[in-house]
């Protein structure tokens, strides 16, 4: 018996490269951001850290909904990307990746930037007394000390925007192949009265991301230095 | 030479110290804990942004705020070695070492590698992770990798005080013939007298975040109006050379200009230079060579100058052994008896002299 449609698969395989660009692009604009709040003693940290956090706390509907507004074509980005000759980006995957990076912005950033608080000031004074200039010390000496939060964090960013709902169903409604993801599909299996196929879909990640956590905690126990993600 | 004239305020402390040190050989910096030595040593590295004044090494500005001139740490060209040993935990032994030596340009290698990793015996270890040495094992990494990157100045911040007393006379021996050999200026934060008298020749001593004297060691060792002086510890160091071994009663005498000393036998090569620390507390005084006393070591003397002790019981004395200081303390009772005043002669008989290095 074949489980799985091929409505479903394109699912799986849509939700896996929209996690997949998602968790790059937070990692790439993550580690800075979480590098800024480790060490900065500006006035600002306080307010930029309550906005990385808010969509830990906000429903993804509100989230979504400011971002198709934003993306929309009355909306500020919606205009710029017209204007650049990018056309409307909600209702697109490029809006969906938009809408992930902002919603997990915190399960990556958390971690990251505890590593970075844990190693302190002195790994980098060391390197300084050794002749590395900051950006050489950061790339030799802070990101690979950092590798436990890093690691975590890409698989917190990884497993979060695989299941992520609301601010796809704002921003990128439920396109077959563009912008239907695997909790889209589970959803639409249930309007349907799909059961088992929702039973497929929804038990196989809730076994992946079982597994991921687990291995993850694993490797940290292993290693005698856990990363701290919250 | 080096000039600094640095200011440094934070949270519950002032720093406000102006001195001028050889940039050769080994300066202390002493003082008792909160005296702001490390806060010093940092602002001397370029780790403390905070800092205001100037610094010159060597007629090279490497800080100047008058002109807008602050190098940062990485380009003074400078080791620091802290007071924990701070390894890469993430590298083994040999990529820590290769950290500072690699980002040296060649033609400003003034360590090389096999010289360093042979003068602190590190060549059994650069294979292992640092989380598996012992603490003096750590430090003495942690000294070998900042020599490697050829700093023009090492800075040591009490880079024993987190060993116990054996480890630091393992690690002691190192630090004095890495200077001795590669002829790298050193500055030496400690509160331990011991590491001191056996290392540095300048020292500068602070109090409260200023530079109370600054002098060559021995001279202001020997000054009875500072309170190291003033020290239960407290005592001068002399230069001797090693004379003559005496097998029968196991002793060994060591001649200095103002006189002899015999010490427990050490073994020595004759002619052999050694520092010797003299405690004022291990000094007393007589006005006859009392031939009758067990106190084998009684040098000719005279009488400098007095100062008070925190104890109103104790006079301190400053002595001229023919050219060589000598501290003395004794009771205010005694220096009436025996009518001692500056240019009295007089035998200082010496309980215990130690060897420094």
């Amino acid at each position: 018996m074949n489980a799985l449609s091929p409505d479903d698969w394109s699912a799986v395989g849509l939700t896996l490269t929209l996690a997949a660009v998602v968790t790059a692009l937070l990692l790439l604009a993550g580690t800075p951001i979480a590098w800024w709040l480790a060490r900065s003693r500006s006035r600002w940290r306080a307010a930029v850290s309550a906005v990385v956090t808010l969509p830990l706390v906000l429903p993804p509907t509100v989230l979504g909904f400011y971002l198709l507004v934003a993306l929309g074509p009355q909306g500020p980005l919606g205009q710029l990307t017209q204007r650049l000759g990018w056309g409307l980006l909600s209702f697109h995957f490029s809006g969906l990746v938009i809408g992930s990076v902002l919603y997990s912005l915190p399960f990556v950033v958390q971690p990251i930037r505890n590593a970075f608080v844990a190693m302190g000031e002195r790994p980098l004074e060391v390197a300084a007394c050794l002749r590395a200039s900051p950006l050489d010390a950061f790339f030799r000496v802070a990101l690979p000390l950092a590798r436990p939060g890093l690691l975590a964090a890409a698989v917190l960013g990884f497993a979060h925007t695989l299941g992520e709902f609301g601010v796809v169903l704002m921003v990128g409604g439920n396109i077959p192949g563009a912008t239907r993801t695997l909790s889209m599909q589970i959803y639409n299996h249930v309007e349907a009265l799909e059961y088992p196929q929702a039973h497929w879909l929804a038990g196989g990640l809730l076994a992946f991301s079982f597994l991921t956590l687990l291995t993850l905690y694993r490797l940290e126990a292993g290693r005698g230095a856990p990363a701290r993600l919250f | 030479m080096i000039r600094a004239d640095i200011a440094l305020d934070v949270p519950g402390f002032c720093l406000r110290s102006a001195f001028e040190i050889p940039a050769s050989g080994i300066t202390a910096i002493f003082g008792p804990s909160g005296a702001g030595k490390t806060l010093l040593l940092r602002s001397l590295a370029g780790l403390e942004r905070g800092a205001r004044g100037r610094i010159e090494m060597n007629g090279r500005t490497w800080q100047d705020d008058d002109r807008g001139v602050f190098l940062r740490a990485h380009e003074r060209g400078i080791g620091y070695v802290f007071q924990e040993p701070s390894l890469f935990n993430h590298q083994s032994v040999r990529r820590n070492l290769a950290f500072g030596y690699e980002r040296t340009p060649a033609a400003a290698r003034t360590v090389q590698w096999d010289r360093a990793v042979a003068l602190l015996d590190v060549g059994a270890l650069l294979e292992r992770a640092p989380a598996t040495l012992s603490g003096g094992e750590r430090q003495r990494i942690a000294i070998a990798r900042a020599l490697l990157a050829s700093p023009g100045l090492l800075l040591l911040d009490e880079p024993l005080a987190a060993l116990d007393a054996g480890r630091k006379r393992e690690i002691l021996p190192f630090l004095a013939a890495a200077q001795r050999e590669l002829a790298i200026p050193m500055i030496l934060v400690s509160h331990q007298m011991e590491e001191i008298a056996a290392l540095a020749g300048h020292l500068v001593l602070l109090q409260n975040g200023t530079v109370l004297a600054n002098g060559p060691l021995a001279a202001t060792l020997a000054r009875v109006d500072l309170p190291i002086a003033q020290d239960d510890d407290g005592g001068v160091l002399i230069d001797a050379v090693a004379a003559a071994h005496d097998a029968r009663y196991h002793l060994t005498q060591l001649d200095f200009p103002g006189g002899r000393i015999l010490v427990p036998l050490e073994s020595l090569a004759l002619g052999t230079a050694v520092r010797l620390r003299i405690r004022a507390r291990d000094v007393s005084l007589a006005l006859s060579p009392h031939e009758d006393s067990s106190i084998l070591n009684r040098v000719a003397a005279t009488v400098v100058e007095f100062a008070a002790t925190a104890n109103p019981a104790n006079v301190l004395v400053r002595l001229d052994a023919g050219g060589s200081p000598l501290l003395a303390r004794v009771t205010l009772r005694s220096r009436e008896q025996l009518r001692l005043e500056p240019g009295s002669r007089v035998w200082a008989q010496v309980k215990s002299a130690a060897l420094v290095g």
